[in-house]
């Protein structure tokens, strides 16, 4: 090393060297045990440095983006919150035209993508434009301070759908967007979840292989939203998956191709009571006993849907990781 | 040669002389022509072109702002509902110094519903840091659309080219397509300096805090009043090239020694030019036509100002409960001049209503009055309201 002192290094060459490619470096604002700052770095490691993101509007721009500073080092561009899957579309007819090979990639939350930019993302996966569009799913509208969003589950405590006398939380259903999605009859649509990052890199490159429109749903716990400590964000996510409220699967042209398996589902239970936004579901309320009972049913049914009781071994970078969490402190 | 052209597929020729990369828009009337006609270029193979057909108005703008930032030149068009619904991208597209040009064919909005001809579209996003320029005729409307490229390019800005819907989109009027090596040698090709690029990768469309907007707005204002050069430029280094001119910031026709001027942006001037010459009895009066309205051209509008005792303004538009908007400007803008001229404000033409050759006389009618008019609503047909609405 001692050699390259004052040796100045093309940022370009710098770039090609790394030993591991981080589009999303650290130093950014993002709370402790963030999800979505976790989903967006293996994301853009995953994708490699030739692509050209189109971010929506939320935590993600926010906390990665503070003037005159910026984590990335993947050519970024930041509109509204309503327009990342059109202004990814437009950089993509864009580099087509120029006969560009960077891959084109929008992030959203789920706000940005379940709700408010839902038009814009449909129009873009009928066109049939060549973008991976990513959603980081932390379930509510956390940028501006966890309201519910049409992604929060039912039942979930949020700053628009507090519990009350005449209240159990969210009155509706979490949207169930990847079946919404799929209907499209895109290539390539999944969900993912932070708490499998060898299952979001692999399919990042499942989905770039494609030539054609595809969409993941990662689902990415917020400590502040959720209410659970940020050293538990990986655990609450695995959880999400084990008892079958965020089934982990692939559907592709429409059709149901992958799913992670469930080879001992957990209850609904282990999920819900480490998160404060479920705190009213452990009351001692006929009403709340009702909600869990409901949630569980939830879990059931996605369960039965996907098929996800599998006889096979649960994926190997879920083991163990739920019951030993980091420093070897035991959290069941 | 002169060509007898449909404004919008006189426009849609103009877009492809000057070779655009990605065209997105979404249909809206009197805007559908304009692309149909960019649709069937790229059908003929006659334009090479990547054709982005969304799913609204909102992705149209957003679709142009991304294919922008990628580094191709863009066209998008559109209209009344369509340029309030993409609003805040117009906005967004401003504020990123995108460099992009859309034709926005000048429609009443809704309610009630109008499809036809004013131009409170255009003037409701005025503020949205867009340089707009208004075409009095559709050979303005093709020369301009080609400068406009120009303008935007080198400004990075934003360039919104305003056609009167119907008057003009509709209209067939005998009018120059300049042939394509003309185009080529005023309009080089388009190299985009914040192009996204992999190899150099650059964040755009940060969060600032207050220690930085004020001077990003700063920035965006100083780029607008510096558009004025350009402006001038691209019209007079055109008219090199052609023998056309549209007029810069604002065109006056009229005799030296009139003492009234009326002042109109878009196709109205025309109306006035033969008013003027079918009531030659009312005396000298100056046409002054605002080809752009933002950069407001304060300096060249109080030139030719000087020494007039009145100046009518005639306006398609207005800000209801305070009046004019053009009107508004000008009458701020000749409010420095030393003698200032009495300024009078009329909108008339309000969705699609005819501006008959007789409004040149009632215009001219202000001059007489004690005080100047402030503002009135021409042809407004009393009758037709319930009393309290009278």
């Amino acid at each position: 090393m001692s050699d390259l002192a004052g040796t100045l290094i093309p940022i370009v060459d710098l770039r090609r060297n790394q030993p591991r490619f981080r589009g999303l470096e650290a130093g950014h604002l993002a709370c402790l045990g963030c999800g979505q700052a976790l989903a967006a770095r293996l994301v853009t490691e995953a994708a490699g440095p030739d692509v050209v993101v189109a971010n929506a509007t939320g935590c993600l721009e926010v906390f990665t983006t503070a003037w005159p500073q910026s984590a990335w080092r993947v050519p970024w561009l930041h509109s509204l919150f309503e327009n990342a899957a059109a202004v990814a579309s437009g950089m993509e007819a864009a580099l087509k035209a120029q006969g560009k090979s960077a891959k084109v990639l929008a992030f959203g939350g789920d706000g940005g993508t379940f709700d408010i930019g839902f038009q814009a993302l449909s129009g873009m996966l009928e066109r049939g434009h060549n973008v991976l569009y990513v959603c980081f799913d932390n379930e509510a509208y956390m940028n501006t301070g966890v309201q519910r969003s049409s992604s929060t589950p039912h039942a979930a405590m949020t700053t628009t759908s507090p519990p009350g006398k005449a209240r159990m939380g969210k009155r509706h259903l979490k949207k169930d967007i990847i079946s919404i999605i799929a209907a499209h009859n895109i290539p390539y649509a999944a969900t993912a979840s932070v708490a499998y990052p060898s299952d979001i890199r692999k399919k990042v490159r499942r989905a770039l292989e494609i030539d054609g429109p595809a969409f993941i749903n990662i689902h990415s716990p917020c400590p502040l939203g959720w209410g659970h400590d940020g050293s538990l964000s990986i655990e609450v996510a695995r959880l999400a998956v084990e008892c079958g409220l965020f089934p982990v699967v692939e559907l592709e042209r429409g059709a149901l191709t992958g799913t992670m398996p469930l080879r001992a589902p957990r209850p609904v239970t282990d999920y819900l009571k480490p998160q404060q936004r479920f705190a009213h579901l452990f009351q001692n309320d006929p009403r709340a006993r009702e909600e869990l009972e409901h949630l569980q049913a939830l879990a059931d049914y996605n369960i039965e849907t996907y098929g996800l009781r599998g006889e096979r071994p649960d994926p190997l970078d879920s083991a163990g990781a739920d019951t030993v969490r980091r420093g070897g402190v035991r959290w069941a | 040669m002169l060509q007898a052209l449909e404004g919008s597929q006189a426009i849609a020729q103009a877009v492809a002389l000057c070779r655009p990369q990605v065209v997105a828009a979404y249909p809206i009337t009197p805007q559908t022509h304009i692309v149909e006609g960019l649709a069937r270029l790229i059908a003929d193979g006659k334009l090479q072109c990547e054709l982005v057909s969304v799913e609204s108005e909102f992705s149209a703008a957003s679709v142009a702002l991304g294919a922008v930032a990628a580094g191709s030149r863009v066209y998008t068009a559109s209209a009344s509902q369509g340029i309030l619904l993409m609003s805040e991208v117009l906005y967004n597209i401003a504020g990123l110094r995108v460099p992009l040009v859309m034709t926005c064919a000048n429609r009443a909005v809704s309610a009630p519903l109008s499809i036809w001809n004013d131009q409170q579209d255009s003037m409701a996003v005025r503020d949205a840091g867009w340089i707009q320029l208004y075409c009095a005729d559709n050979q303005e409307a093709v020369d301009t659309t080609v400068q406009a490229y120009r303008i935007a390019e080198r400004t990075e800005l934003p360039v919104m080219v305003c056609v009167d819907g119907f008057t003009l989109t509709h209209t067939l009027e005998p009018l120059e397509i300049p042939p394509q090596d003309q185009v080529d040698a005023f309009l080089p090709p388009f190299r985009f300096a914040r192009a996204l690029d992999p190899s150099y990768p650059v964040s755009s469309g940060t969060l600032v805090s207050p220690e930085y907007y004020t001077e990003a707005r700063h920035a965006h204002h100083q780029a607008l009043l510096r558009a004025k050069d350009e402006i001038v430029a691209a019209d007079s280094d055109w008219a090199v090239l052609t023998g056309r001119a549209s007029g810069g910031l604002l065109q006056v026709d009229g005799p030296d020694d009139a003492r009234v001027a009326i002042l109109t942006l878009g196709s109205v001037f025309g109306t006035l030019l033969d008013a003027r010459e079918e009531y030659p009895q009312l005396g000298p009066v100056k046409l002054i036509k605002l080809r752009a309205f933002r950069p407001f051209p304060v300096e060249a509008l109080q030139q030719v100002c000087v020494g007039l005792s009145d100046v009518i303004v005639l306006e398609r538009a207005l800000s209801p409960g305070s009046g004019g908007i053009a009107g508004a400007e000008v009458r701020a803008a000749l409010a420095e001049l030393p003698a200032a001229p009495r300024v009078h404000n009329f909108a008339a033409g309000l969705g699609g209503r005819d501006v008959p050759l007789d409004i040149y006389p009632r215009l001219l009618a202000a001059t007489q009055s004690a005080s100047p008019v402030r503002f009135a609503i021409l042809d407004v047909e009393l009758d037709k309201l319930p009393v309290e609405d009278r």
